[in-house]
């Protein structure tokens, strides 16, 4: 019998397989069993009512998609009284996500939602599309440790910092959110990127610019996975781009306790359970017991290491 | 490999009907016209209890030449749940679609569905006009044949560019409804002479129900009949799609609900919506 648990600070997940917020609601409950994820991370929400973006909000690039959703949300009310009952009655942890324009808007959204049937809650420092250009409180430390510590102030529960990959900073990031206060480090959300229409030269994005997901994001998103581990001392839970086993595999040799998968359910719905089963099929036949011995066991050694955080920094 | 999907049209029949993922076989994929193609799939039975109006999520293949990644929304051109057998017919223009040409018999082809809110032939709705154009014929292709199932007068008037253009329209004869074909080529589609035939059709046997889709232009026109003569009307919308299933909150598209505007999942709360609460665009 293989034990595929795993540990996010104080939360003991079932298995590391769990989605990424913006890409699960409670829709997905028929196609697959909720219950067989590690975790269940609701789509972000802002206290007030938000229409989101102007259509059209997706398109694809090569292999890999944008999007430029624009968080609409009908608001904490709503969530309180119909989300968290919906995923309350499964056992698996759910995690609330939030997302608001200033530090206190933020804090006082999270002490909101700090109620029972709320295990954790990833607090989206990252969202490109919410403030001008995509400028968010995680692309610099500074920011990321002011808005930290008035999270951290607010709330009681575990508290998972998602991380943009649009800063040049990402290990001064990283540790700013934990100083901040963070438990546990998602890595990471989109990349802001750019298609043109070349027949009407207009962006395919009614925002113009949008977040890249899927498949060519995953490289990207994989190396500050890896890097996060390196630096921080809480958990990082990898994001980006995975579709297959052996994208996870490679996430949690980077150093990912867990990780959430995204774009790949809209071209499969049911590709979170068909991890879990790959990835129960794969430790059988390995003849592993456990995930520890896969968690942060790349063979990066010394010299590489160092030359490679120097590279980046 | 078949999932079941939480269906938004659940609630509104008996049966409960379902979504599923699964994995059919092409039977044929012939081109209908210069450029339409007709795709006819083996469809396992299960993934077939479908409402006209509904769609399938479709995977399109990825071959040397077209690397279409997420799926493509299509409305469904016939089901028949005795034979096993779904139908889509589409026009070849874009990456999903031109890879979708390649499909040929004996290939396997992975839809998510059906999907969506369907159109709705109320109890006493007997005398049904749809009109619609070019491809949007196909998406009230299944409404013919609901009306034929309930024995209910349907009158198509089918608009395109020119007689060689026109779709469907022996598929609608088959199925037992009135066909009246209107076209740029002769002049005959114009609004104002559509307003005179639907007038008059109006004045004749009556019309209890509109059906449309995807033309702005027939939506102006329908809404301000609808209005003038109070007879109810559904539309069929389309948007980009990403997920289909309601999550990722890409396709939504305002309506008008009272005095407020409101957005809505094309996926979910549609495709068919309302005719006089849809908006024109």
């Amino acid at each position: 019998m293989v034990d595929l648990s795993v540990s996010v600070g104080s939360l003991t997940l079932k298995n590391p397989i769990m989605p990424a917020s913006g890409t699960f609601s409670e829709d997905l409950s028929d196609v697959l069993d909720l219950n067989r994820l590690g975790a269940l991370v609701a789509k972000t929400i802002t206290r007030e009512l938000r229409s989101g973006n102007p259509t059209p909000r997706v398109c694809e690039v090569r292999g890999s998609m944008l999007n430029s959703i624009g968080i609409p949300s009908k608001g904490v009310d709503y969530f309180l009284q119909n989300t968290v009952p919906f995923f309350h009655e499964y056992d698996t942890p759910f995690v609330a996500s939030i997302s608001a324009g200033t530090a206190d808007e933020f804090a006082e959204l999270c002490e909101q939602v700090s109620v029972p049937g709320v295990s954790a809650i990833e607090v989206n420092i990252s969202c490109p599309n919410i403030e001008e250009d995509g400028k968010a409180f995680a692309m610099r430390p500074s920011t990321t440790l002011s808005v930290m510590e008035k999270l951290r102030g607010a709330t009681d529960l575990p508290l998972w910092a998602k991380l943009t990959p649009n800063t040049g900073e990402i290990i001064e990031v990283a540790q700013a959110a934990e100083h901040g206060g963070a438990d546990a480090l998602v890595v990471a959300n989109t990349l802001l990127s750019m298609a043109i229409d070349v027949r009407t030269r207009k962006p395919k994005l009614g925002n113009l610019m949008g977040g890249l997901s899927g498949p060519a994001l995953k490289p990207i998103t994989l190396r500050m996975t890896y890097q996060c581990a390196k630096a921080a001392n809480i958990p990082v839970i990898g994001c980006g781009g995975i579709t297959t086993l052996n994208d996870v595999l490679e996430y949690l040799i980077a150093g990912a306790s867990a990780v959430q998968v995204g774009t790949a359910t809209f071209i499969n719905p049911t590709a979170m359970t068909a991890l879990v089963d790959q990835l129960t099929t794969y430790m059988e036949e390995e003849g592993l017991a456990d995930l520890s011995s896969i968690i942060g066991s790349v063979r990066d050694g010394e010299a590489a290491d160092s030359q490679f955080l120097e590279a980046t920094s | 490999m078949t999932g079941q999907v939480h269906s938004p049209a659940s609630d509104s029949t008996e049966a409960g009907p379902k979504a599923f993922e699964a994995v059919c076989t092409v039977k044929s994929n012939d081109l209908a016209n210069d450029a339409y193609r007709l795709l006819v799939l083996d469809a396992p039975r299960h993934i077939l209890k479908c409402q006209p109006g509904q769609f399938f999520h479709l995977l399109c293949p990825v071959t040397d030449q077209h690397q279409p990644y997420l799926r493509r929304p299509m409305s469904i051109y016939s089901f028949d749940e005795e034979v096993g057998e779904l139908a889509f017919l589409y026009k070849v223009e874009g990456e999903g679609t031109k890879a979708m040409a390649t499909l040929t018999p004996g290939d396997s082809f992975n839809v998510l569905g059906p999907l969506g809110v369907g159109y709705s032939i109320k109890p006493d709705w007997n005398n049904l006009l749809l009109v619609a154009r070019g491809v949007g014929l196909a998406t009230l292709a299944p409404l013919a044949q609901e009306a034929a199932r309930l024995g209910r007068k349907l009158t198509a008037i089918c608009s395109a560019r020119s007689e060689a253009a026109l779709l469907s329209t022996e598929h609608f004869r088959r199925l037992g409804t009135e066909v009246i074909s209107v076209t740029d080529e002769d002049g005959s589609s114009s609004v104002d002479n559509l307003r005179r035939l639907i007038e008059a059709r109006i004045a004749e046997e009556g019309v209890d129900a509109f059906y449309t889709c995807g033309s702005n232009r027939l939506l102006k026109l329908l809404q301000e009949l609808g209005k003038k003569h109070n007879i109810p009307g559904e539309i069929a919308l389309e948007q980009q799609m990403a997920c289909g299933l309601g999550m990722c909150q890409c396709c939504v598209r305002p309506f008008r609900k009272g005095d407020d505007i409101v957005q809505l999942r094309v996926c979910k709360e549609g495709p068919v919506f309302d005719l006089q609460e849809a908006m024109g665009w």
